[in-house]
Protein backbone atom coordinates (compact mmCIF):
# COMPACT_ATOMS: atom_id res chain seq x y z
CA UNK A 1 0.00 0.00 0.00
CA UNK A 2 2.77 2.41 1.01
CA UNK A 3 4.46 1.54 -2.27
CA UNK A 4 1.50 2.63 -4.35
CA UNK A 5 0.92 5.78 -2.30
CA UNK A 6 4.53 6.76 -2.81
CA UNK A 7 4.25 6.21 -6.54
CA UNK A 8 0.98 8.15 -6.71
CA UNK A 9 2.62 10.98 -4.80
CA UNK A 10 5.42 11.19 -7.37
CA UNK A 11 2.90 11.11 -10.21
CA UNK A 12 0.91 13.87 -8.47
CA UNK A 13 4.05 15.96 -8.04
CA UNK A 14 4.94 15.57 -11.72
CA UNK A 15 1.36 16.45 -12.65
CA UNK A 16 1.62 19.70 -10.69
CA UNK A 17 5.03 20.43 -12.18
CA UNK A 18 3.43 20.14 -15.61
CA UNK A 19 1.63 23.41 -14.92
CA UNK A 20 4.42 25.37 -13.28
CA UNK A 21 7.64 24.35 -15.00
CA UNK A 22 9.04 26.87 -17.46
CA UNK A 23 8.88 25.76 -21.10
CA UNK A 24 12.47 24.67 -21.32
CA UNK A 25 12.30 22.45 -18.25
CA UNK A 26 8.87 21.15 -19.15
CA UNK A 27 10.38 19.88 -22.41
CA UNK A 28 13.26 18.32 -20.53
CA UNK A 29 10.92 16.60 -18.11
CA UNK A 30 8.86 15.14 -20.97
CA UNK A 31 12.03 13.62 -22.34
CA UNK A 32 13.21 12.45 -18.91
CA UNK A 33 9.92 10.70 -18.18
CA UNK A 34 10.08 8.83 -21.50
CA UNK A 35 13.70 7.85 -20.85
CA UNK A 36 12.76 6.85 -17.30
CA UNK A 37 10.31 4.34 -18.81
CA UNK A 38 13.28 2.87 -20.64
CA UNK A 39 15.26 2.76 -17.40
CA UNK A 40 12.36 1.09 -15.56
CA UNK A 41 12.24 -1.57 -18.26
CA UNK A 42 15.96 -2.12 -17.92
CA UNK A 43 15.62 -2.31 -14.14
CA UNK A 44 13.18 -5.24 -14.33
CA UNK A 45 15.90 -7.36 -15.86
CA UNK A 46 19.03 -5.86 -14.33
CA UNK A 47 17.87 -4.54 -10.96
CA UNK A 48 15.33 -7.19 -10.00
CA UNK A 49 16.44 -10.31 -11.86
CA UNK A 50 20.18 -9.65 -11.80
CA UNK A 51 20.75 -10.11 -15.53
CA UNK A 52 23.16 -7.54 -16.93
CA UNK A 53 22.30 -6.75 -20.55
CA UNK A 54 24.62 -4.60 -22.63
CA UNK A 55 22.25 -4.51 -25.58
CA UNK A 56 19.00 -3.03 -24.40
CA UNK A 57 19.06 -0.43 -27.17
CA UNK A 58 17.80 -3.21 -29.42
CA UNK A 59 14.48 -3.23 -27.55
CA UNK A 60 14.29 0.57 -27.46
CA UNK A 61 15.01 0.60 -31.20
CA UNK A 62 12.54 -2.23 -31.87
CA UNK A 63 9.77 -0.13 -30.32
CA UNK A 64 10.93 3.05 -31.99
CA UNK A 65 11.24 1.56 -35.48
CA UNK A 66 8.20 -0.66 -35.05
CA UNK A 67 6.21 2.49 -34.35
CA UNK A 68 7.98 4.82 -36.78
CA UNK A 69 7.85 2.48 -39.75
CA UNK A 70 4.20 1.58 -39.09
CA UNK A 71 3.34 5.28 -39.22
CA UNK A 72 5.68 6.23 -42.05
CA UNK A 73 5.28 3.26 -44.37
CA UNK A 74 2.05 1.70 -43.11
CA UNK A 75 0.10 4.94 -42.66
CA UNK A 76 -1.20 3.65 -39.33
CA UNK A 77 -2.62 5.90 -36.62
CA UNK A 78 -0.67 6.46 -33.40
CA UNK A 79 -2.51 3.88 -31.28
CA UNK A 80 -2.54 0.99 -33.78
CA UNK A 81 1.11 1.71 -34.59
CA UNK A 82 1.94 1.70 -30.88
CA UNK A 83 0.20 -1.66 -30.34
CA UNK A 84 1.93 -3.16 -33.36
CA UNK A 85 5.28 -1.88 -32.09
CA UNK A 86 4.69 -3.45 -28.66
CA UNK A 87 3.63 -6.79 -30.15
CA UNK A 88 6.67 -6.78 -32.40
CA UNK A 89 8.98 -5.95 -29.50
CA UNK A 90 7.45 -8.73 -27.38
CA UNK A 91 8.03 -11.30 -30.13
CA UNK A 92 11.55 -10.01 -30.68
CA UNK A 93 12.32 -10.10 -26.94
CA UNK A 94 11.06 -13.70 -26.75
CA UNK A 95 13.38 -14.65 -29.60
CA UNK A 96 16.35 -12.88 -28.01
CA UNK A 97 15.51 -14.53 -24.67
CA UNK A 98 15.25 -18.00 -26.21
CA UNK A 99 18.71 -17.64 -27.72
CA UNK A 100 20.55 -15.64 -25.08
CA UNK A 101 19.30 -17.48 -21.97
CA UNK A 102 21.56 -20.37 -22.91
CA UNK A 103 24.31 -18.17 -21.50
CA UNK A 104 24.81 -16.55 -18.10
CA UNK A 105 26.96 -13.79 -16.63
CA UNK A 106 29.64 -12.45 -18.95
CA UNK A 107 28.44 -14.67 -21.78
CA UNK A 108 24.99 -13.12 -21.49
CA UNK A 109 26.46 -9.61 -21.60
CA UNK A 110 28.41 -10.39 -24.78
CA UNK A 111 25.47 -12.11 -26.47
CA UNK A 112 23.11 -9.19 -25.79
CA UNK A 113 25.78 -6.74 -26.98
CA UNK A 114 26.14 -8.71 -30.22
CA UNK A 115 22.39 -8.93 -30.79
CA UNK A 116 22.11 -5.17 -30.32
CA UNK A 117 24.95 -4.64 -32.77
CA UNK A 118 23.15 -6.89 -35.27
CA UNK A 119 19.99 -4.80 -34.86
CA UNK A 120 21.95 -1.58 -35.39
CA UNK A 121 23.60 -2.94 -38.53
CA UNK A 122 20.25 -4.22 -39.81
CA UNK A 123 18.83 -0.70 -39.47
CA UNK A 124 21.72 0.66 -41.52
CA UNK A 125 21.47 -2.18 -44.05
CA UNK A 126 17.76 -1.55 -44.59
CA UNK A 127 18.56 2.09 -45.29
CA UNK A 128 16.02 2.21 -48.10
CA UNK A 129 13.26 2.10 -45.47
CA UNK A 130 14.98 3.33 -42.34
CA UNK A 131 17.12 6.04 -43.96
CA UNK A 132 20.05 4.67 -41.98
CA UNK A 133 22.11 7.01 -39.83
CA UNK A 134 20.22 10.04 -40.95
CA UNK A 135 16.90 8.65 -39.73
CA UNK A 136 13.53 10.14 -40.58
CA UNK A 137 11.12 12.67 -39.18
CA UNK A 138 7.51 11.79 -38.41
CA UNK A 139 5.36 14.67 -39.59
CA UNK A 140 3.24 16.39 -36.91
CA UNK A 141 0.05 15.56 -38.86
CA UNK A 142 0.81 11.87 -38.43
CA UNK A 143 1.25 12.29 -34.67
CA UNK A 144 -2.21 13.06 -33.41
CA UNK A 145 -4.63 11.13 -31.22
CA UNK A 146 -8.29 12.12 -31.61
CA UNK A 147 -7.30 15.55 -32.87
CA UNK A 148 -4.72 16.19 -30.15
CA UNK A 149 -1.33 17.05 -31.57
CA UNK A 150 1.38 15.16 -29.70
CA UNK A 151 4.00 17.76 -30.63
CA UNK A 152 2.16 20.36 -28.58
CA UNK A 153 4.27 20.81 -25.38
CA UNK A 154 1.49 20.41 -22.80
CA UNK A 155 -0.04 17.39 -24.51
CA UNK A 156 3.42 15.91 -24.92
CA UNK A 157 4.16 16.39 -21.23
CA UNK A 158 0.93 14.84 -19.98
CA UNK A 159 1.10 11.94 -22.46
CA UNK A 160 4.62 11.19 -21.23
CA UNK A 161 3.41 11.47 -17.63
CA UNK A 162 0.47 9.16 -18.24
CA UNK A 163 2.64 6.42 -19.70
CA UNK A 164 5.35 6.99 -17.09
CA UNK A 165 2.73 6.71 -14.35
CA UNK A 166 1.29 3.50 -15.78
CA UNK A 167 4.69 1.86 -15.98
CA UNK A 168 5.68 3.07 -12.50
CA UNK A 169 2.49 1.67 -10.94
CA UNK A 170 2.90 -1.46 -13.06
CA UNK A 171 6.42 -2.11 -11.82
CA UNK A 172 5.16 -1.44 -8.29
CA UNK A 173 2.62 -4.23 -8.76
CA UNK A 174 5.17 -6.47 -10.44
CA UNK A 175 7.78 -6.31 -7.69
CA UNK A 176 5.15 -6.96 -5.04
CA UNK A 177 3.76 -9.96 -6.94
CA UNK A 178 4.77 -13.61 -6.54
CA UNK A 179 6.42 -13.43 -9.94
CA UNK A 180 8.46 -10.43 -8.82
CA UNK A 181 9.59 -12.08 -5.62
CA UNK A 182 10.81 -15.10 -7.60
CA UNK A 183 12.76 -12.74 -9.89
CA UNK A 184 14.50 -11.33 -6.82
CA UNK A 185 15.15 -14.89 -5.65
CA UNK A 186 16.78 -15.67 -9.00
CA UNK A 187 18.96 -12.57 -8.60
CA UNK A 188 19.95 -13.50 -5.06
CA UNK A 189 20.65 -17.20 -5.56
CA UNK A 190 19.79 -18.90 -8.80
CA UNK A 191 20.73 -22.43 -7.75
CA UNK A 192 18.79 -22.22 -4.50
CA UNK A 193 15.76 -20.99 -6.41
CA UNK A 194 15.94 -23.87 -8.86
CA UNK A 195 16.24 -26.32 -5.96
CA UNK A 196 13.11 -24.86 -4.36
CA UNK A 197 11.24 -26.04 -7.43
CA UNK A 198 11.04 -22.83 -9.47
CA UNK A 199 11.53 -22.89 -13.22
CA UNK A 200 14.37 -20.37 -13.35
CA UNK A 201 14.60 -20.23 -17.14
CA UNK A 202 10.87 -19.52 -17.51
CA UNK A 203 11.11 -16.70 -14.97
CA UNK A 204 14.14 -15.20 -16.70
CA UNK A 205 12.29 -15.45 -19.98
CA UNK A 206 9.37 -13.56 -18.43
CA UNK A 207 11.77 -10.89 -17.20
CA UNK A 208 13.35 -10.48 -20.66
CA UNK A 209 9.96 -10.10 -22.33
CA UNK A 210 8.55 -7.67 -19.74
CA UNK A 211 11.77 -5.68 -19.73
CA UNK A 212 11.93 -5.66 -23.54
CA UNK A 213 8.32 -4.55 -23.95
CA UNK A 214 8.66 -1.68 -21.45
CA UNK A 215 11.86 -0.57 -23.21
CA UNK A 216 10.08 -0.83 -26.55
CA UNK A 217 7.21 1.27 -25.18
CA UNK A 218 9.74 3.93 -24.32
CA UNK A 219 11.22 3.87 -27.84
CA UNK A 220 7.81 4.05 -29.48
CA UNK A 221 6.71 6.87 -27.19
CA UNK A 222 9.90 8.78 -27.90
CA UNK A 223 9.18 8.60 -31.64
CA UNK A 224 5.54 9.57 -31.13
CA UNK A 225 6.27 12.57 -28.92
CA UNK A 226 9.47 13.90 -30.45
CA UNK A 227 8.86 12.88 -34.05
CA UNK A 228 12.30 11.54 -34.86
CA UNK A 229 13.45 7.98 -35.58
CA UNK A 230 17.18 7.41 -36.04
CA UNK A 231 19.84 4.74 -35.86
CA UNK A 232 21.74 6.63 -33.14
CA UNK A 233 19.14 5.28 -30.69
CA UNK A 234 20.27 1.75 -31.51
CA UNK A 235 23.95 2.36 -30.76
CA UNK A 236 25.94 0.98 -27.85
CA UNK A 237 25.63 4.35 -26.14
CA UNK A 238 21.89 3.85 -25.79
CA UNK A 239 22.49 0.41 -24.31
CA UNK A 240 24.81 1.88 -21.69
CA UNK A 241 22.56 4.82 -20.73
CA UNK A 242 19.87 2.79 -18.94
CA UNK A 243 22.59 0.90 -17.07
CA UNK A 244 24.03 4.21 -15.84
CA UNK A 245 20.63 5.65 -14.95
CA UNK A 246 19.72 2.57 -12.95
CA UNK A 247 23.10 2.42 -11.20
CA UNK A 248 22.90 6.10 -10.32
CA UNK A 249 19.30 6.00 -9.12
CA UNK A 250 19.51 2.60 -7.43
CA UNK A 251 19.20 -0.84 -8.98
CA UNK A 252 16.28 -2.88 -7.78
CA UNK A 253 14.32 0.14 -6.59
CA UNK A 254 11.16 1.33 -8.34
CA UNK A 255 12.03 5.04 -8.10
CA UNK A 256 15.72 4.67 -8.92
CA UNK A 257 15.33 4.65 -12.71
CA UNK A 258 13.49 7.98 -12.69
CA UNK A 259 15.88 9.60 -10.21
CA UNK A 260 18.89 8.35 -12.18
CA UNK A 261 17.54 9.51 -15.54
CA UNK A 262 16.62 12.91 -14.07
CA UNK A 263 20.00 13.55 -12.48
CA UNK A 264 22.03 12.27 -15.41
CA UNK A 265 20.00 14.34 -17.84
CA UNK A 266 20.54 17.54 -15.89
CA UNK A 267 24.15 16.69 -15.15
CA UNK A 268 24.84 16.40 -18.87
CA UNK A 269 22.66 19.42 -19.63
CA UNK A 270 24.44 21.59 -17.07
CA UNK A 271 28.00 20.39 -17.66
CA UNK A 272 27.76 20.64 -21.43
CA UNK A 273 27.02 24.32 -20.88
CA UNK A 274 30.35 24.63 -19.05
CA UNK A 275 32.66 22.58 -21.19
CA UNK A 276 32.89 20.39 -24.26
CA UNK A 277 34.40 17.68 -22.07
CA UNK A 278 31.12 17.14 -20.27
CA UNK A 279 31.52 13.38 -20.34
CA UNK A 280 34.49 13.90 -18.02
CA UNK A 281 32.17 15.45 -15.43
CA UNK A 282 29.73 12.59 -15.86
CA UNK A 283 32.61 10.16 -15.42
CA UNK A 284 33.73 11.81 -12.20
CA UNK A 285 30.16 11.68 -10.90
CA UNK A 286 30.03 7.96 -11.60
CA UNK A 287 33.36 7.35 -9.89
CA UNK A 288 32.07 9.19 -6.81
CA UNK A 289 28.93 7.07 -6.94
CA UNK A 290 30.90 3.84 -7.01
CA UNK A 291 33.09 5.05 -4.15
CA UNK A 292 30.45 6.45 -1.83
CA UNK A 293 26.99 5.25 -2.80
CA UNK A 294 27.24 1.83 -4.37
CA UNK A 295 23.58 1.06 -4.03
CA UNK A 296 22.69 4.24 -5.96
CA UNK A 297 20.77 7.19 -4.55
CA UNK A 298 17.47 5.49 -3.72
CA UNK A 299 19.33 2.32 -2.82
CA UNK A 300 21.40 4.19 -0.21
CA UNK A 301 18.31 5.91 1.17
CA UNK A 302 16.67 2.52 1.52
CA UNK A 303 19.74 1.03 3.15
CA UNK A 304 20.24 3.83 5.64
CA UNK A 305 16.88 5.32 6.47
CA UNK A 306 13.79 3.88 4.79
CA UNK A 307 14.00 0.09 4.60
CA UNK A 308 10.48 -0.38 3.24
CA UNK A 309 11.21 1.45 -0.04
CA UNK A 310 10.15 -0.77 -2.95
CA UNK B 1 8.97 -53.17 1.35
CA UNK B 2 7.57 -49.87 0.16
CA UNK B 3 10.14 -48.26 -2.11
CA UNK B 4 10.15 -44.48 -2.34
CA UNK B 5 13.25 -43.97 -4.41
CA UNK B 6 15.31 -46.39 -6.42
CA UNK B 7 18.38 -45.92 -8.57
CA UNK B 8 19.73 -48.45 -11.04
CA UNK B 9 23.24 -48.31 -12.44
CA UNK B 10 23.58 -44.64 -11.58
CA UNK B 11 26.96 -43.42 -12.84
CA UNK B 12 28.75 -40.12 -13.13
CA UNK B 13 32.06 -39.80 -14.93
CA UNK B 14 34.17 -36.63 -14.68
CA UNK B 15 36.78 -36.82 -17.40
CA UNK B 16 38.15 -40.30 -16.86
CA UNK B 17 37.20 -40.45 -13.18
CA UNK B 18 34.22 -42.52 -12.10
CA UNK B 19 32.93 -40.30 -9.29
CA UNK B 20 29.89 -42.54 -8.89
CA UNK B 21 29.95 -45.90 -10.52
CA UNK B 22 26.95 -48.14 -11.20
CA UNK B 23 25.10 -47.48 -7.95
CA UNK B 24 21.94 -49.48 -7.24
CA UNK B 25 20.24 -47.94 -4.27
CA UNK B 26 16.80 -48.10 -2.74
CA UNK B 27 15.12 -46.01 -0.15
CA UNK B 28 12.18 -47.18 1.93
CA UNK B 29 9.27 -44.82 2.42
CA UNK B 30 9.20 -42.98 5.72
CA UNK B 31 12.67 -44.08 6.80
CA UNK B 32 15.73 -42.08 7.75
CA UNK B 33 18.51 -43.38 5.57
CA UNK B 34 22.08 -42.16 6.02
CA UNK B 35 24.69 -42.09 3.31
CA UNK B 36 28.20 -42.16 4.69
CA UNK B 37 31.68 -42.60 3.32
CA UNK B 38 35.10 -40.96 3.27
CA UNK B 39 35.68 -37.63 1.53
CA UNK B 40 35.51 -38.02 -2.22
CA UNK B 41 33.42 -41.19 -2.00
CA UNK B 42 30.82 -39.66 -4.31
CA UNK B 43 28.04 -38.95 -1.79
CA UNK B 44 27.27 -35.41 -2.93
CA UNK B 45 27.53 -36.38 -6.59
CA UNK B 46 25.10 -39.22 -5.95
CA UNK B 47 22.44 -37.07 -4.29
CA UNK B 48 23.12 -34.42 -6.94
CA UNK B 49 22.03 -36.96 -9.55
CA UNK B 50 19.01 -37.99 -7.49
CA UNK B 51 17.89 -34.36 -7.16
CA UNK B 52 18.74 -33.45 -10.75
CA UNK B 53 21.42 -30.86 -9.99
CA UNK B 54 24.04 -33.02 -11.64
CA UNK B 55 23.21 -34.88 -14.86
CA UNK B 56 23.88 -38.60 -14.69
CA UNK B 57 26.27 -40.13 -17.20
CA UNK B 58 24.09 -43.24 -17.20
CA UNK B 59 21.55 -45.05 -15.07
CA UNK B 60 17.99 -44.38 -13.94
CA UNK B 61 16.26 -42.75 -10.98
CA UNK B 62 12.78 -43.93 -10.03
CA UNK B 63 10.77 -41.76 -7.63
CA UNK B 64 7.41 -42.99 -6.34
CA UNK B 65 7.26 -45.55 -9.08
CA UNK B 66 8.01 -43.20 -11.95
CA UNK B 67 11.15 -42.74 -13.97
CA UNK B 68 12.38 -39.18 -13.34
CA UNK B 69 15.81 -39.62 -14.93
CA UNK B 70 15.08 -37.06 -17.63
CA UNK B 71 13.32 -34.44 -15.51
CA UNK B 72 15.11 -31.16 -14.73
CA UNK B 73 15.80 -30.43 -11.05
CA UNK B 74 12.93 -27.98 -10.51
CA UNK B 75 10.37 -30.52 -11.75
CA UNK B 76 11.76 -33.18 -9.41
CA UNK B 77 11.37 -30.73 -6.51
CA UNK B 78 7.79 -30.04 -7.59
CA UNK B 79 7.08 -33.74 -7.39
CA UNK B 80 7.76 -33.76 -3.67
CA UNK B 81 11.50 -33.60 -3.08
CA UNK B 82 13.46 -30.99 -1.18
CA UNK B 83 17.19 -30.51 -1.06
CA UNK B 84 19.49 -28.68 1.32
CA UNK B 85 22.96 -27.73 0.21
CA UNK B 86 26.24 -28.78 1.77
CA UNK B 87 27.46 -25.20 1.47
CA UNK B 88 24.80 -23.00 3.02
CA UNK B 89 22.57 -21.61 0.28
CA UNK B 90 20.03 -19.22 1.70
CA UNK B 91 19.02 -15.79 0.42
CA UNK B 92 21.51 -13.81 2.48
CA UNK B 93 20.12 -10.38 1.53
CA UNK B 94 16.48 -11.22 2.23
CA UNK B 95 14.68 -11.51 5.55
CA UNK B 96 13.91 -14.81 7.19
CA UNK B 97 10.25 -14.27 6.34
CA UNK B 98 11.11 -13.86 2.66
CA UNK B 99 13.37 -16.91 2.70
CA UNK B 100 10.65 -19.08 4.17
CA UNK B 101 7.99 -17.60 1.88
CA UNK B 102 10.01 -18.62 -1.16
CA UNK B 103 10.34 -22.15 0.20
CA UNK B 104 6.64 -22.33 1.05
CA UNK B 105 5.66 -20.69 -2.24
CA UNK B 106 3.26 -18.77 -0.05
CA UNK B 107 3.71 -15.37 1.58
CA UNK B 108 1.43 -16.00 4.53
CA UNK B 109 3.19 -14.65 7.62
CA UNK B 110 1.63 -17.08 10.07
CA UNK B 111 2.86 -20.02 8.05
CA UNK B 112 6.34 -18.50 8.01
CA UNK B 113 6.19 -18.09 11.79
CA UNK B 114 5.15 -21.70 12.25
CA UNK B 115 8.03 -22.87 10.07
CA UNK B 116 10.53 -20.73 12.00
CA UNK B 117 9.21 -21.95 15.36
CA UNK B 118 10.42 -25.43 14.50
CA UNK B 119 14.02 -24.14 14.66
CA UNK B 120 13.38 -21.56 17.37
CA UNK B 121 14.06 -18.53 15.18
CA UNK B 122 10.55 -17.07 15.14
CA UNK B 123 11.72 -13.94 16.96
CA UNK B 124 14.09 -13.16 14.14
CA UNK B 125 11.52 -13.32 11.35
CA UNK B 126 12.27 -9.80 10.09
CA UNK B 127 16.04 -10.01 10.33
CA UNK B 128 18.21 -10.26 7.24
CA UNK B 129 19.23 -13.90 6.88
CA UNK B 130 22.87 -13.03 6.17
CA UNK B 131 23.13 -11.39 9.62
CA UNK B 132 22.40 -14.68 11.39
CA UNK B 133 25.20 -16.72 12.92
CA UNK B 134 26.50 -19.55 10.75
CA UNK B 135 24.70 -22.19 12.79
CA UNK B 136 21.41 -20.33 12.55
CA UNK B 137 21.86 -19.98 8.79
CA UNK B 138 22.29 -23.77 8.57
CA UNK B 139 19.13 -24.24 10.62
CA UNK B 140 17.27 -21.77 8.39
CA UNK B 141 18.29 -23.75 5.35
CA UNK B 142 17.03 -26.95 6.94
CA UNK B 143 13.80 -25.18 7.93
CA UNK B 144 13.35 -24.11 4.31
CA UNK B 145 13.67 -27.73 3.22
CA UNK B 146 11.14 -28.82 5.85
CA UNK B 147 8.79 -25.93 4.97
CA UNK B 148 8.42 -27.27 1.45
CA UNK B 149 6.61 -30.17 3.08
CA UNK B 150 8.45 -32.71 0.94
CA UNK B 151 7.82 -36.42 0.89
CA UNK B 152 11.56 -36.93 0.34
CA UNK B 153 14.02 -34.63 2.08
CA UNK B 154 17.65 -34.78 1.00
CA UNK B 155 20.10 -33.27 3.51
CA UNK B 156 23.72 -32.83 2.45
CA UNK B 157 25.83 -32.64 5.62
CA UNK B 158 23.28 -30.64 7.60
CA UNK B 159 25.15 -30.58 10.91
CA UNK B 160 28.44 -29.32 9.53
CA UNK B 161 29.38 -26.27 11.59
CA UNK B 162 26.51 -26.62 14.07
CA UNK B 163 27.15 -26.28 17.80
CA UNK B 164 26.24 -29.21 20.07
CA UNK B 165 22.99 -27.58 21.21
CA UNK B 166 22.01 -26.88 17.60
CA UNK B 167 22.71 -30.49 16.69
CA UNK B 168 20.26 -31.55 19.39
CA UNK B 169 17.70 -29.13 17.93
CA UNK B 170 18.34 -30.55 14.47
CA UNK B 171 17.85 -34.11 15.67
CA UNK B 172 14.58 -33.21 17.35
CA UNK B 173 13.38 -31.58 14.13
CA UNK B 174 14.30 -34.58 12.01
CA UNK B 175 12.69 -37.05 14.42
CA UNK B 176 9.49 -35.01 14.31
CA UNK B 177 9.32 -35.67 10.57
CA UNK B 178 9.97 -39.40 10.83
CA UNK B 179 7.28 -41.64 9.49
CA UNK B 180 5.75 -39.03 7.18
CA UNK B 181 8.85 -37.87 5.37
CA UNK B 182 11.53 -40.03 3.88
CA UNK B 183 14.95 -38.62 4.72
CA UNK B 184 18.17 -39.17 2.84
CA UNK B 185 20.97 -37.86 4.99
CA UNK B 186 24.61 -37.37 4.09
CA UNK B 187 26.46 -37.01 7.35
CA UNK B 188 29.99 -37.12 8.70
CA UNK B 189 29.13 -36.90 12.37
CA UNK B 190 28.82 -40.55 13.34
CA UNK B 191 26.99 -39.74 16.58
CA UNK B 192 24.24 -38.08 14.54
CA UNK B 193 24.15 -40.98 12.10
CA UNK B 194 23.89 -43.57 14.83
CA UNK B 195 21.25 -41.57 16.67
CA UNK B 196 19.00 -40.95 13.67
CA UNK B 197 19.52 -43.47 10.91
CA UNK B 198 17.41 -46.56 10.49
CA UNK B 199 19.33 -47.64 7.42
CA UNK B 200 22.88 -46.81 6.38
CA UNK B 201 24.57 -47.07 3.01
CA UNK B 202 28.33 -46.76 2.82
CA UNK B 203 29.88 -45.40 -0.35
CA UNK B 204 33.55 -45.78 -1.10
CA UNK B 205 35.34 -44.82 -4.31
CA UNK B 206 31.99 -44.22 -5.99
CA UNK B 207 30.64 -47.67 -5.21
CA UNK B 208 28.31 -49.11 -2.60
CA UNK B 209 30.41 -50.87 0.00
CA UNK B 210 27.60 -51.98 2.28
CA UNK B 211 23.98 -51.32 3.17
CA UNK B 212 22.22 -52.26 6.38
CA UNK B 213 21.08 -51.27 9.83
CA UNK B 214 23.46 -49.26 12.04
CA UNK B 215 24.36 -52.46 13.89
CA UNK B 216 25.18 -54.28 10.64
CA UNK B 217 27.36 -51.44 9.47
CA UNK B 218 29.23 -51.10 12.74
CA UNK B 219 30.15 -54.75 12.65
CA UNK B 220 30.95 -54.89 8.95
CA UNK B 221 34.62 -55.67 8.48
CA UNK B 222 34.90 -54.09 5.04
CA UNK B 223 33.42 -50.85 6.31
CA UNK B 224 35.74 -50.79 9.26
CA UNK B 225 38.71 -51.26 6.98
CA UNK B 226 37.69 -48.61 4.47
CA UNK B 227 36.09 -45.99 6.60
CA UNK B 228 36.14 -46.32 10.32
CA UNK B 229 39.80 -47.30 10.19
CA UNK B 230 41.58 -50.37 11.49
CA UNK B 231 43.39 -50.47 14.79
Amino acid sequence: MKTHLLHLALIGLLFALGFILPDYHQGNFSRIMVLAIYAMGYNVMFGYTGMLSLGHAMFFAAGMYGFGLSVQLGDLGVIPAMLLALLGTAAFAALVGALSLRTIGVGFMIVTLMFAQAVYLTILYAGKYTRGDEGFVLQPEARTIAGMALNQPDIRYFTALMLFGLVLLGTGLLVRSNFGSVLVAVRENEERTRMLGYDVIAHKMGAVVVSGVISGLSGATYAALFGYVGASFATVQYSIFPLLWVLLGGMGTTLGPFVGALLMFYLIDYSSGLTNAYMLIVGVALVLLVLFARAGIIGEIRKRWVPWLP
Amino acid sequence: MNLHLETKGLTRIYGGLHAVSDVDFSLERGKIHALIGPNGAGKSTFVGMVSGRIPASSGTVMFEGQDISNLPAHKRMRRGMAYTFQITAIYANLTLAQNIALALQDRNRDKALTALKRIGLEDRIDQIAGDLSYGHQRLLEIAMGVAQNPRLLILDEPTQGLAESEIVQFQTLIRSLAGDTTILLIEHNMDVVMALAEQITVLNMGQVLATGTPQDIQSNAAVQAAYLGTE
